[in-house]
């Protein structure tokens, strides 16, 4: 019987596997576009799961996460652009883009330890807007992120001899930058995947619930909730830097505006949607926000021209109203998320309990 | 006489104008029992607030296990060895029974981020560790057979009973109990006594609020009756119960 389960997990984890290494193939017979919201679909993942270890493990309700996204990038950008001339490897940039992340995490926990609910959203918001500002003037008197202009011509990443901005043929295959970067996100998926779920079956993932669940019964039992808060906020923030760098990469160019407060609201929309302190619903909301959006900028046009004859309604428009109805239907029936956090009830095996 | 565990000196608590405690002093010795009674609002729940640090005292201190108590955060308090139970239940609802006990550990291990990212052997080792403690106290407070579900399902009783193993699994020298037979029916009562008393048998210092006049009773060797934020008395049962102050203090005065 187990053996069976097991087999079938198996062979489970192993199609899932060859799906996502072919996938890019498949994608660019539709249009290279579509790796490229790939990549973006991937990095949100990375940005979702970042958000959930302060929102859905930790409880904390943070609503300028794109902060760390925007310094991420820019960390990446300013160490990988002709703007100060340096021009370092990603794999040196992308662990401090990392590490100044979460320093700035720790910036924002510090002085609201003591917030909680709506009080610190409207600070976590704040501090997220005033990155933003900061990164629009901070090019006088010294010119640091060069204003609303951005930073352009930012590096590729390479590997070797491997540039992923052009495209190579491997082994007579052709492999296109886009593709390039399909891998590398996966791989750093992977990564942020395995991290995650270490954390959350770890004391210090536990401590983060019981914040959660009863900050004070939490410090009663022997929790220091300063301290492990303050790692969520950096934990959290650190994911959001190393998504910041890839976008840095892949974009090639990056300005204060694409870290806007919405950015911020759309990733905590993914976290609840695909259903809070759950890694697999975390993912799956990311997914199909990324996603959706673009297949109606895909089908919307044709299907109005082809209905109507015309265009009446625009994409964008369109796109804001069944978000909107997604998420009041989703409040109204399935408020924990599309994937609730119960899964984990079953973590634990019963025969490991009863004796 | 047995060494002293804990004493309370002169601890004073201010809301403002309302004088909660007023100079509170007493004596809790290793492996007894001492309850903690008086009317409603005497300040019980407040000196136990105050001991476990979520009030900080408006003056006065406290000496445990030989040593001053510094009581500048709740989770310093845990560490020394101070656990408690709360007088309305606060578990973590949304984690099953077993992860409650785990979070218990929490002070007595040291697994950090990069221990969990890593999960080398002294992180594995230490994460089964934590485990089977829980587990273990578990069993000892009976509730074992709910491990795996959320503690939210689990029926009022077995709820006091996690709240206590949680409490047990910082490895505590003093275990404060806020009410734990509070809504408790008789049977369930019963079985929170033989537990109390298997505690105090395994060597657990333990302090008692409880309004089950019976219970306190029955099972304290020695009690503190508090009436408007002072200690009126303070001695063996039999004694406290027929002391004119105690009694005053919950039937009121005499009128003949």
């Amino acid at each position: 019987m187990n053996a069976r389960v097991s087999f079938l997990k198996y062979a489970g984890v192993l199609l899932v596997a060859l799906v996502l290494l072919t996938l890019p193939f498949a994608l660019t017979a539709a249009g290279t576009a579509w790796v490229r919201i790939t990549n973006l679909a991937i990095l949100f993942v990375f940005l979702s799961l970042g958000l959930n270890i302060v929102v859905g493990y930790a409880g904390l309700l943070d609503l300028g996460y794109v902060a760390f996204y925007g310094v991420g990038a820019y960390v990446y950008a300013l160490l990988a652009s002709p703007h100060f001339g340096v021009h370092l490897p990603f794999w040196i940039i992308l662990p401090i883009g990392a590490a100044v992340a979460a320093l700035f995490g720790v910036l924002l926990g510090t002085p609201t330890l003591k917030l909680r609910g709506d009080y610190l959203a409207i600070v976590t918001l704040g501090f997220g807007e005033i990155v933003r500002i900061f990164l629009n003037n901070l090019s006088r008197p010294v010119n640091i992120t060069n204003g609303p202009q951005g930073i352009a011509i930012i590096d590729p990443v390479r590997i070797g001899g491997i540039s992923f901005g052009r495209e190579d043929i491997f082994l007579g295959l052709s492999v296109s930058g886009p593709v390039k970067y399909y891998y590398l996100l996966l791989l750093l998926l992977l990564l942020v995947i395995v991290v995650n779920l270490r954390l959350q079956n770890s004391r210090i993932g536990r401590a983060w619930e019981a914040i959660r669940e009863d900050e004070t019964a939490a410090r009663a039992v022997g929790i220091d909730t300063t301290r492990v808060k303050l790692l969520a906020f950096a934990m959290g923030a650190s994911f959001g830097g190393v998504a910041g760098g890839m976008f840095s990469s892949i974009q090639g160019f990056i300005s204060p505006e694409s870290f806007v407060l919405t950015e911020s609201v759309m990733i905590l929309a993914m976290v609840v949607l695909g259903g809070m302190g759950n890694i697999w619903g975390v993912i799956a909301g990311a997914l199909l926000l990324s996603f959706v959006p673009e297949m109606l900028r895909y089908t919307v046009v044709p299907v109005q021209i082809a209905v109507f004859g015309k265009l009446l309604v625009e994409p964008e428009v369109i796109r804001m109203l069944l978000f909107g109805l997604a998420l009041v239907l989703m409040m109204r029936f399935r408020p924990a998320g599309l994937w609730p956090l119960r899964a984990r009830q079953r973590e634990f095996s019963k025969q490991d309990v009863v004796k | 006489m047995s060494a002293i565990l804990l004493e309370a000196h002169a601890v004073a608590k201010r809301f403002g104008g309302v004088r909660a405690l007023h100079d509170v002093s007493l004596t809790i010795h290793q492996g007894e029992i001492y309850g903690l009674i008086g009317p409603n609002g005497a300040g019980k729940t407040t000196l136990f607030n105050v001991l476990t640090g979520l009030y900080s005292a408006t003056s006065g201190s406290f000496t445990f296990a030989g040593e001053p108590l510094k009581i500048s955060a709740p989770h310093q308090v845990a560490k020394a060895g101070i656990a408690r139970t709360f007088q309305n239940i606060r578990l973590f609802a949304n984690m099953t029974a077993l992860e409650n006990v785990m979070v218990g550990r929490h002070v007595r291990t040291h697994a950090g981020v990069i221990g969990a990212v890593l999960r080398g052997p002294g992180t594995r080792a230490e994460e089964a560790g934590i485990q089977r403690r829980a587990l273990e106290l578990l069993h000892y407070v009976g509730v074992a057979d709910r491990a795996n579900d959320l503690a939210r399902n689990l029926p009022y009783g077995d709820q006091r009973r996690l709240e206590i193993a949680r409490a047990l699994a910082t490895d505590p020298k003093l275990l404060a109990l806020d009410e734990p037979a509070a809504g408790m029916n008789a049977t369930e009562t019963a079985a929170l006594r033989t537990l109390v008393e298997g505690l105090r048998a395994d060597g657990l210092t333990v302090l008692l609020i409880e309004h089950d006049v019976k219970l306190v009773m029955g099972l304290c060797d020695r009690v503190a009756v508090l009436d408007y934020g002072e200690k009126i008395a303070e001695d063996v049962p039999e004694k406290v119960q027929r002391d004119p102050k105690v009694i005053e203090a919950y039937l009121g005065v005499g009128v003949a």
